[in-house]
């Protein structure tokens, strides 16, 4: 399957994403998250933080529209329905919590082909409203040739 | 929280995602591709059937490495590589030992196993204690 390399390198626009405390609790519910300061405001002031933690993962959350918006960039050019989550890294400084904004922007890193499938690499990098380096994402997306 | 020394044994972790835990991923995330929800779709794009997202089986695999160091503050890193789709309704176990430690750095190898077969192996994760 040819691969387009043209877009390789474009950054695309920051998206930033305000994180609400219902949202937290929604999203620490969904993956079985037990920590009690991410789902009980109580045991997060407690400990000391000023809302809830929101889990590492919940990056996936305030970097979607980013991540998104890269992915389906016609220049990108993957073919939607033929994707599959191929690998992930998360590099993680100061916690997120309710009421932080993030903002995300997302590169375009690598595209290469091997054994008839085509391998999509984008980079994030999200900061809080203080500037902090909240997380850093590597996305490798797999699309598998048509049959 | 363990001592964590090279070579011990982090608790398994096991989780039998539910009917609806993709369509409750779908929504927390904001990922809604229909191979996740919709049967009838994923066989027509050569799936067995709706898979779960990979990203719901790294959140098991940063959940059970966040526990062992007691907590998400100490998660510093995670990486990984899907291996294989995760299905709803069969249990997703998590297992992971500690590979080295330096001081209060210390580093975890995960996997993830459904119907034994292996759906995330060589996780890396880096903790600071």
């Amino acid at each position: 399957m040819a691969v387009d390399a043209r877009a390789v390198g474009r950054v695309f626009p920051p998206h930033s994403y305000m994180v609400g405390r219902e949202k937290i609790r929604e999203y620490a519910r969904a993956v079985g998250e037990r920590d009690p300061r991410c789902l009980d405001l109580d045991a997060a002031r407690a400990a000391g933080h000023p809302d809830l933690v929101a889990p590492p993962m919940f990056a996936v959350v305030y970097c979607a529209a980013a991540i998104e918006e890269a992915m389906l960039d016609p220049a990108v050019g993957i073919d939607f329905a033929m994707l599959v989550h191929g690998g992930q890294e998360f590099e993680w400084g100061p916690l997120v919590h309710a009421g932080d904004e993030v903002t995300t922007e997302v590169r375009f890193a690598e595209v290469s082909e091997r054994i008839g499938m085509a391998f999509y690499r984008f980079e994030s990098r999200s900061a809080n409203q203080l500037g902090e380096e909240v997380c850093r994402g590597q996305w490798t997306q797999i699309v598998r040739p048509r049959a | 929280m363990s001592e964590l020394a090279p070579g011990d044994e982090l608790a398994p972790l096991a989780v039998t995602p539910d009917r609806i835990a993709g369509a409750r991923y779908a929504g927390a995330s904001g990922d809604f591709n229909p191979i996740h929800l919709d049967d009838e779709f994923a066989r027509a794009v050569g799936l067995p059937g709706r898979i779960l997202h990979g990203l719901y089986t790294m959140a098991l695999v940063a959940r059970a490495a966040a526990e062992a160091a007691g907590g998400p503050e100490h998660l510093r890193r995670l990486s990984l590589q899907f291996r294989g789709a995760a299905v709803p309704e069969e249990e997703i176990t998590v297992t992971g030992t500690v590979a080295a430690r330096d001081g209060r750095h210390v580093t975890l190898t995960l996997s993830a196993h459904q119907l034994g077969r292996a759906i995330v192996r060589g996780a890396t994760a880096e903790l600071e204690l």
